[in-house]
């Protein structure tokens, strides 16, 4: 299973791209666990400084992009 | 969409990268990007966490808007760890260019204000 945290205070950015992850995963058929972080304390372990962040499996993969559902799905296979 | 966000998500920042070396002119770089960040002129960021590849910290520093490497003496080793992990588009400042010599400067007022109107210019003039 996919660990898969979108890192982001809550804005309508941070939101959209939380919608977007569920719909790629949704389309991928992939088992995936999604959790949104908003805490900026639990943030800073991860090393960001912008958001919103996409992190899968402990790993940054993007932070500041509105990543599309087709950006998402790379990250899923 | 019509929504707009009123927070800082997605702004890009200004990273500041300091050798923070054993040496002396190692903790004036240091000292330098520490009051550079409380002056708002930028945020310090861990030069570590570049060695180690550190997704987070490599991606962020791929957002910045612009990137300043301090070195305190003539290795250059923030400068050239930023170029080993990729980085090429950065400001460099070496205390070395401003006759601050390794072993033999005091962390005094004077000189650390010194290298933070430097830094203040070299960030002012590069776009």
């Amino acid at each position: 299973m996919k660990e898969i945290k979108v890192l982001g205070p809550g804005c309508p950015k941070c939101e959209q791209l939380k919608k977007n992850v569920e719909q790629a995963v949704a389309a991928s058929g992939v088992e995936c666990n999604i959790e949104k972080i908003t805490d900026m304390l639990k943030m800073s372990e991860y090393g960001i400084m912008i958001t919103p962040a996409l992190v899968v499996d402990g790993e940054v993969k993007s932070v500041g992009k509105l990543l599309s559902p087709d950006d998402i799905a790379e990250f899923l296979k | 969409m019509g929504t707009k966000c009123s927070c800082e998500c997605g702004t890009a920042p200004t990273l500041i990268f300091s050798c923070s070396g054993a040496a002396d002119v190692g903790e004036m770089a240091d000292q330098a990007a520490r009051s550079l960040t409380r002056e708002g002129k930028g945020k310090m960021f861990c030069l570590a966490g570049i060695g180690g590849r550190v997704s987070g910290i490599m991606k962020t520093t791929e957002a910045a808007a612009k990137i300043l490497a301090i070195d305190g003496c003539p290795l250059n080793c923030a400068r050239k760890s930023l170029e080993e992990a990729g980085f090429k588009d950065f400001i460099h400042l070496g205390l070395a260019d401003m006759g601050l010599k390794k072993g033999e400067t005091t962390l005094d007022q004077t000189s650390l204000e010194r290298v933070i109107d430097e830094a203040t210019r070299l960030l002012k003039q590069e776009k």
